[in-house]
């Protein structure tokens, strides 16, 4: 008997009777679970996918004909799950992902989200991509080969991503005869650095995709473990949280100034449009605009379904202030109780992505919150050694999928808040001028100063 | 316009105060939210951009975001659609429709004319106008210098589509590069284009049928007739109901039969397959969904060519 979990958190145990197909939200809302899997090649993430998808009862008729016609055609009358998401052409050919998918599917009680990652070393990026959103990441570990280099490198990078939950899926137990002992032997593998990661909430979970055991009902083959399936997990996992709800942000992203209103109340009306990145906004609240450090005071919350009285991450209004201030697109408004950092020397965590490699003093543009800058990339403090987790100083590039520690200098002032704090916030891209390309994720570290309230630009 | 000042919503019940319920979106609030977001993302980003509009079901949801997003102002963008020629005519009068009242400004462009000109260049016994609408709609993009056309794809439609992402690059051609794809990490946007080049951005990409219905009842959404069950005459072909039209020339041994029918996914009047269904309300289009065992693509045979049907057409700047 195995206590599989690192949380105190009880989850009801699979259920193993029949899925009703596809109806959550039928009637009655539900919350939506993004989730994102992760592994090397032939880890059988596609299959699992595929598996949850086949036995949740969200795959249609003429989807599984055409996995059967597939069969007939190249896997000798063998179904391959993987089918189903390898969409495309090249893909098929060589039986690997190439980039990143996005699946559906749901249960009575919740929908969810699947981004299928890549596991290739060269598309690291796309499981950044797939895990910048996700509330929950997968780590497909084969059970024969055990903890190996990608699995280590998805671990770290969910941790730097700050994704709130993750499972680890011990696959192809079958192959190894559901040999709790060789279980045991990669959760402890895991739990040997899982400590010098920053990650919550940790469950182990035995499966075989191919066959379907604890996927989505609990398998005979694996009686001494008591956890949960998968699915079950997946449905009851608690995720209302993960959301940030202090400290006010809202990044302009589009004046509403309506033009020639045949309505005449509209004539003065100014409104500031975006998606609140951060806490709660009530009418009648004192806000600063940033970087002016302009104050004001909310006067209307408009919404298309009427005012309301107050709005929250990650909601998308408008908002109409008391005074007449110059406010454009890359301005933040934010509340006066949480206040963030504001700089142009910042600090970071990045992804490298790119084949170019990042070398110090290189110029780019930077896309954070609603902002489009330039930027410069002053140094390269660190470059972080996947194998020990350790950040080893001085590195004079950054090559494809390494992650780094890096100084920037941008054109004009971020308003921003460490990513551990606030997701949105502290998120930014780079972006390579002459191609477009977007080169790096970065996150950026806590600011050293937060903007204090009686703050105003003229005053300094 | 002055519709939009306050409260004009006739669902705005729906939309309880947040504090009644926590500080919790449902999933249809969620996937409006970040669709809002992205429609303006758009609205700031570019120059010259339009919504695609066809006046089917997920272009109708399109509309109404397009209206959360920026009203009480104009909608700062047109209208964009391409007619095949073989469109449902009750799907063009509502589309006109629709974009008077909204005050939108609508271009079409047809096919025919493509056609006429030299742009689209019909095979010897092509009748799909689905592979002309590709020239068609790159020339107008052309023609209006649109950087960015907003489209109502969904990435459960399709298995290629399910790779797309919300911002996708299309290059001086139009073409889609499915291995050379931005990375789209949380929700920042790279939304630079070169002169010539195109976004195709898609605020519905993580949207799902069930998900466009359901945000139809919840917001009162009118939708084209056909949708509902209706009698038409149909003809059996390749294993669906085909609408009897001028278009669709019955072969020997074919036989017209009047039946209740709509449609689930609205193509061209001549590839459309009609589904038997009594559904005649929202709320019976949703429970005929929840209970059904075919996809909705599994009724539109443009689909079922290849394996890699939708693929080598989006490649080729297919919407």
């Amino acid at each position: 008997m195995i206590d599989n979990t690192m949380t105190l958190e009880t989850v009801e145990p699979a259920r193993a009777e029949e899925l009703p197909r596809s109806t959550a939200g039928h009637g009655h809302p539900v919350e939506i679970l993004r989730l994102n899997t992760c592994g090397s090649v032939d880890d059988g993430k596609s299959t699992l996918i595929g598996r949850l998808l086949y036995d949740s009862k969200s795959l249609m008729e003429d989807q599984l004909e055409a996995l059967e016609r597939s069969a007939d055609i190249t896997g000798g009358g063998q179904i391959n799950l993987a089918n189903l998401t390898d969409g495309l052409r090249a893909e098929r050919e060589q039986g690997i992902t190439i980039d990143v998918a996005y699946r559906y599917f749901a249960t009575p009680r919740r929908k969810f989200i699947i981004a299928d990652t890549p596991g290739h070393v060269q598309y690291t990026r796309n499981m950044v991509t797939g895990a910048s959103t996700a509330n929950l990441a997968i780590v497909l570990v084969d059970a024969r080969a055990g903890v190996i280099e990608q699995s280590r490198r998805h671990t770290c990078l969910a941790a730097l991503l700050r994704i709130p939950h993750l499972v680890v899926a011990v696959n192809k137990m079958d192959l190894v005869n559901w040999s709790e002992e060789r279980f045991l032997e990669i959760r402890d593998e895991f739990e040997e650095f899982l400590p010098r990661l920053d990650i919550k909430d940790v469950k182990f979970i035995p499966i075989s995709a191919l066959n379907g055991d604890n996927v989505v009902s609990a398998s005979p083959a694996s009686p001494w473990y008591q956890g949960p399936a998968l699915l079950g997990h997946l449905e009851t996992v608690h995720i209302a949280s993960d959301w940030n709800l202090n400290g006010f942000r809202l990044p302009v992203q589009w004046v509403n100034r309506p033009n020639n209103p045949t309505d005449t109340r509209l004539h003065d009306f100014r409104g500031f449009s975006g998606q609140v990145a951060g806490g709660i906004v009530r009418v009648g609240q004192k806000v600063m605009v940033l970087p002016s450090g302009l104050k004001s005071t909310v006067k209307d919350i408009w919404t298309y379904d009427g005012s309301v009285a107050e709005a929250f991450c990650p909601q998308s209004i408008t908002l109409v202030l008391e005074d007449d201030i110059d406010i454009s697109r890359g301005d933040t408004i934010v509340g006066l109780d949480a206040l963030p950092g504001m700089s142009t020397e910042l600090r970071a965590k990045v992804s490298w992505m790119h084949s170019r490699p990042l070398t110090p003093g290189r110029k780019f543009f930077i896309k954070h919150t609603t902002v489009s800058a330039q930027v410069i990339v002053s140094s390269i403090e660190s470059r972080l050694n996947i194998q020990t987790f350790e950040d080893e100083p001085g590195p004079t590039e950054l090559v494809a999928n390494d992650l780094g520690e890096i100084r920037l200098r941008t054109s004009r002032p971020l308003v921003y808040d460490g990513y551990a704090t606030n997701r949105l916030t502290g998120s930014f891209i780079l972006i390579e001028p002459s191609t477009n390309a977007t080169v790096a994720a970065g996150m950026l570290l806590p600011p050293i100063e937060l903007v204090k309230p009686e703050y105003n630009d003229f005053a300094i | 316009m002055s519709s939009a000042l306050s409260s004009t919503n006739p669902s705005a019940a729906a939309v309880r105060p947040p504090s009644a319920r926590g500080y919790h979106l449902d999933h249809l609030q969620f996937l409006e939210t970040e669709a809002i977001h992205i429609m303006r993302e758009v609205a700031a980003e570019f120059e010259r951009p339009c919504l695609m509009f066809s006046g089917g079901k997920d272009s109708i949801c399109l509309l109404r975001l397009a209206e959360k997003a920026f009203r009480p102002s104009d909608l700062p963008l047109p209208f964009l659609n391409v007619d095949t020629g073989h469109h449902f005519p009750e799907l063009n009068e509502f589309r006109d429709r629709r974009a008077r009242e909204l005050g939108a400004k609508l271009i079409v462009r047809k096919v025919e004319d493509a056609i006429a000109a030299g742009i689209a260049v019909p095979t010897p016994g092509e009748l799909s106008r689905n592979r002309l609408q590709i020239p068609t709609l790159l020339a107008a993009i052309e023609e209006f210098r649109f950087d960015c056309c907003i489209g109502g794809a969904r990435r459960d439609e399709e298995k290629s589509r399910a790779k797309e992402r919300f911002f996708s690059f299309r290059d001086g051609f139009g073409q889609w590069d499915p291995k050379n794809q931005r990375p789209e990490i949380w929700n920042l946007y790279n939304a630079r284009v070169n002169p010539g080049e195109h976004m195709r951005v898609f605020p519905l990409s993580n949207w799902t049928e069930m998900d466009v219905w359901e945000y139809i009842q919840r917001e009162k959404l009118e939708v084209p007739s056909i949708y509902f069950s209706h009698r038409r005459q149909c003809v059996r072909r390749g294993g669906q109901w085909l609408p009897v039209s001028d278009l669709l020339t019955l072969k020997p041994g074919e036989k017209t039969q009047e039946l209740v029918v709509r449609v689930r996914t609205i193509g061209d009047i001549i590839s459309t397959g009609m589904v038997e269904s009594p559904a005649d309300s929202v709320e019976d289009i949703i429970a005929e969904i929840a209970a059904a065992r075919v996809t909705e693509r599994g009724s539109r045979a443009d689909d079922k060519t290849s394996e890699a049907a939708m693929e080598d057409r989006k490649k080729q700047g297919y919407f």
